[in-house]
C-alpha cells in the first residue's frame, strides 16, 4: 500500500497525486485513441454515444451529485444545445462557431432556470425542470420557423478545418472524445477551485454554507449554468451523430436515461459518468446479444445436462418467445435501478474503490467502512 | 356562457382524476416522507386486475371492484416491503430512483401480460348521462367526482381524527422519536402502502370507462397528476384534490379556448408560476428549518 505524505494544501487537491495516476490514464487515453483501428464500426459508433453521454454525465454530476440540486429536465438542455446548433449550421456558421453557441446558449437558458429554482428543494426542484423540459419540448413541436415542428430537422455533415467529418468516421470519434477529456479536465478544475468548494458545501448543508460566507442563490445558479453548458455542447454533438433531430426525442425518458447514467456509475465522482455511460450504451447491444444467442446456450445447458432432443427444442423455442417478449427491455431497466439503488448506492465506481480497498487493506478489509448512515431522525421537510 | 360552464364541469371531472391519483402521491409521502412515482403504474395495475376479475372472469362488477383493492392492498405492502424498507432513512433522491425503477418494471410486465391494447371494463354508469337544463354530464365522469370527494373526505377524516392516522403523521415527521413513543413505524409504512394502492386501484377502475387501461396509462395520468400534488402543496389532502381540479380545469380551458398545444402545457406553466411565489404550494406547510 501506497502512503501519501501531504505536507502542503497543494498535496491535498493535486489532479495527480501520483505517478500512479499518471500511467494509468496515460494508458487509458492510449487505448482511446488506437480505438478506431482495433474496433468494429458499429462498437466505435456507441463509443460515441458513450462519449456523447458521459459528457451530459458529467455536466449532470456537477449540478445533481455535487451541488445537490436534483434535476430531470436535462434532455430539454441537450434539446437546446443541438437544435442551435442545428439552426446555425444551415447559414454555413462555421462548426466551432456554433458549437461554442449551443453551449453559452444552453447556458443561458440555464441560469434562467437557476433562478427559480433556487427556492425550491427536492421534489418540488425535480417537478419544476421536469415541468421545464415539457416546456421546451412543447416549443421544440410548435415553434415551426425555427425547429420545423414535429417533422424534425436534418443536420448535414459536420465541416471542420474545410474538412468533411462524417458522423461515423474516426475523426468524429475524436471530436467527441476530446470535448469528453476537455469537459472531465475542466469539470475536475472547476471542483478543485473554490467554486467548486463551495457547490460541495451547498450540497452538504445549505445552512452551514451560508454562515461560512458562501452567496448561495450565486453558486446554484453558478451550477445551473454551468451543468446546462456542458449539456448543451454534447447536444451539439449529440445532433451531428444522429444527423436528424425531432422533439420527440428529447422527452423524460431521456432526462431518466441520464439520471441512470449517474446513479449507476456512481454519484460522487466523475468517474461515475464515464462508467454510467458505458453502461448505459452498452446494455442495448448485450440485450440484443443476449436475445439473440441465450435460447441455444441454455438448450445446449439443457442437453448436456440430460434433456432429450425434444425436451431442448422446447426449452430453446420458450426461452427465446419469453426472450423476444415486447417490453421486456424495460423490465431489465426497472431490475437493473432498483437493483443498483438497493445493493450497490454508491455505484459502479463505489463498487471498485471497494475491491481495490480490499486488496490494500487485504486481511483487514472491513465492509462497515463504505456503509451508509441512515438518518431516522429528521424528515428532509425539516433539514 | 354554456360553453364556458360545460367546460369547467369537464374540467372538474378530469380534475378529480388527477385529484385521485394524487391523493395516493399524498399519502404515501405523507406518512414516510417518500416521494411515489409509480403511483400511476399501481393505478394502471389496479385497472388491469380489475380488468381480469370482471373483463376476464366474468364477476359482479362490486366483487370485482372489491377484489382489485384487496389484491392491491397486497400488492403495495409486497412492492413496499421489497422496494421501499431496505432503503428508507436514506436520500430522497434514492427512493425516488428506486420507485421509478418499480415503475419502469411494473409497466413493461403489464406490457407482457396483458399486451399493449386499450381495455374497457363495463361498468354500471358506463352508459346514460344527466341533463341540468342543456347541460350534459356523463356519469361515468359523475362517479369520479362523488369518488373522489368520498374518499378525500374519507382519508382526511382518518388522518386527522384516528390514532392510526396521528401515528402515521408522527412517523413521518420523527421515524426515531415515533418509535420511542411505541408506534410499530415498519407496520405503519407497511399499512400506508397498503391504503395508497386501494386508492390507486380506485382510480384505476374509475377511470377505465373514460381514459381505457393501457400498460401506458399509469405513466400518462401520473405526470399529469403528480404536477397537482406539488400545485396543492404536497402533504395535504385537500391539497391534492384542489390542485388536481385547477390542473384539470387549466387543462380544459386551454385546450378550448387556446390555440393548439397549449392544452398540454398550461398546466406546467401555471404550476411553475405558482412554485415561484409559493414554493410550498399552495396548501403545504412552512416550515422554518432548524439548524
Amino acid at each position: 500500500m501506497r502512503f501519501l505524505f501531504k505536507t502542503d494544501y497543494e498535496d491535498d487537491i493535486k489532479l495527480f497525486p501520483h505517478s500512479g495516476y499518471v500511467f494509468s490514464y496515460g494508458l487509458l487515453l492510449a487505448l482511446l485513441l488506437i480505438a478506431p483501428h482495433v474496433l468494429s464500426s458499429y462498437l466505435m459508433s456507441q463509443l460515441v454515444f458513450v462519449c456523447i453521454y458521459a459528457t451530459v454525465g458529467v455536466g449532470l454530476l456537477i449540478l445533481t451529485g455535487f451541488t445537490g440540486q436534483a434535476s430531470l429536465g436535462h434532455a430539454a438542455f441537450l434539446a437546446i444545445g443541438a437544435y442551435t446548433a442545428a439552426y446555425l449550421q444551415q447559414f454555413n456558421v462555421p462548426f466551432p462557431v456554433y458549437f461554442l453557441a449551443a453551449g453559452l446558449l444552453t447556458g443561458v437558458v440555464g441560469a434562467l432556470v437557476g433562478f427559480p429554482a433556487l427556492r425550491l428543494q427536492g421534489i418540488y426542484l425535480v417537478i419544476a425542470t421536469i415541468s421545464f423540459a415539457f416546456i421546451v419540448e412543447e416549443i421544440l413541436a410548435r415553434w415551426e420557423s425555427v425547429t420545423h415542428g414535429n417533422e424534425g430537422m436534418r443536420v448535414k455533415t459536420l465541416y471542420f478545418l474545410g474538412t468533411a467529418v462524417p458522423r461515423d468516421g474516426p475523426t468524429f470519434y475524436y471530436l467527441c472524445l476530446a470535448v469528453l477529456v476537455l469537459t472531465i479536465v475542466g469539470s475536475l478544475n472547476l471542483l478543485r477551485s473554490p467554486t467548486g468548494r463551495a457547490f460541495v458545501a451547498i450540497r452538504d448543508s445549505e445552512t452551514a454554507a451560508r454562515s461560512m460566507g458562501i452567496n448561495v442563490s450565486l453558486y446554484k445558479v453558478k451550477s445551473f449554468a454551468i451543468s446546462a453548458a456542458i449539456t448543451g455542447f454534447a447536444g451539439a454533438l449529440f445532433a451531428h451523430k444522429l444527423s436528424f433531430i425531432s422533439p420527440e426525442m428529447f422527452t423524460l425518458q431521456l432526462s431518466i436515461e441520464f439520471i441512470i447514467v449517474i446513479l449507476i456509475g456512481g454519484t460522487f465522482s466523475l468517474h461515475g459518468a464515464v462508467l454510467g455511460a458505458i453502461f448505459l450504451v452498452m446494455i442495448d447491444p448485450f440485450l440484443t446479444y443476449l436475445k439473440d444467442d441465450m435460447p441455444g446456450v441454455i438448450a445446449g445447458l439443457a442437453a448436456t445436462l440430460g434433456a432429450g432432443q425434444e425436451r431442448a427444442a422446447h426449452i430453446q423455442n420458450s426461452v427465446a418467445a419469453f426472450a423476444s417478449a415486447n417490453g421486456l427491455k424495460g423490465a431489465i431497466y426497472g431490475i437493473i435501478i432498483v437493483l443498483f439503488v438497493l445493493f450497490e448506492p454508491l455505484g459502479l465506481y463505489g463498487r471498485w474503490l471497494k475491491i481495490k480497498l480490499f486488496f490494500q487493506l487485504f486481511p483487514l478489509y472491513k465492509r462497515a467502512t463504505f456503509k451508509r448512515q441512515k438518518i431516522y431522525v429528521k424528515s428532509e421537510r425539516n433539514r | 356562457m354554456l360553453d364556458f360552464v360545460q367546460q369547467l364541469v369537464s374540467g372538474i371531472a378530469l380534475g378529480c382524476v388527477y385529484g385521485l391519483i394524487a391523493l395516493g402521491f399524498v399519502l404515501v409521502y405523507k406518512a414516510t416522507e417518500v416521494v411515489n412515482f409509480a403511483q400511476g403504474d399501481l393505478m394502471m395495475l389496479g385497472g388491469f386486475f380489475a380488468f381480469t376479475f370482471i373483463g376476464m372472469l366474468g364477476l359482479n362488477y362490486w366483487i370485482g371492484f372489491a377484489g382489485a383493492v384487496a389484491a392491491m392492498a397486497l400488492f403495495g405492502m409486497l412492492a413496499e416491503r421489497v422496494v421501499v424498507r431496505p432503503i428508507l432513512g436514506y436520500p430522497q433522491f434514492s427512493v425516488i430512483m428506486a420507485t421509478i425503477g418499480l415503475g419502469y418494471f411494473l409497466r413493461s410486465v403489464a406490457g407482457i401480460i396483458w399486451g399493449t391494447d386499450d381495455f374497457k371494463i363495463e361498468t354500471p354508469f358506463s352508459q346514460g348521462v344527466l341533463r341540468i337544463g342543456s347541460l350534459v354530464l356523463a356519469y361515468d365522469k359523475l362517479s369520479v367526482i362523488a369518488a373522489t370527494i368520498i374518499l378525500c373526505a374519507l382519508l382526511y377524516l382518518f388522518f386527522n381524527r384516528t390514532t392510526l392516522g396521528t401515528a402515521m403523521r408522527a412517523s413521518s415527521e420523527n421515524m426515531l422519536a415515533a418509535y420511542y413513543m411505541g408506534i410499530p413505524v415498519k407496520r405503519v409504512v407497511s399499512i400506508v402502502w397498503a391504503i395508497s394502492a386501494a386508492v390507486a386501484t380506485c382510480a384505476g377502475v374509475l377511470l377505465a370507462p373514460i381514459t381505457f387501461i393501457h400498460s401506458n396509462v399509469g405513466l400518462v395520468l401520473g405526470l399529469k397528476a403528480f404536477p397537482a400534488a406539488v400545485l396543492g402543496g404536497f402533504g395535504s389532502i385537500p391539497g391534492a384534490v384542489v390542485g388536481g381540479v385547477l390542473i384539470g380545469v387549466i387543462e380544459s380551458m386551454a385546450g378550448f379556448y387556446l390555440p393548439q398545444g397549449w392544452k398540454d402545457v398550461a398546466p406546467y406553466i401555471v404550476l411553475l408560476a405558482v412554485l415561484l411565489l409559493k414554493p410550498e404550494g399552495l396548501f403545504g406547510l412552512h416550515v422554518r428549518k432548524k439548524v
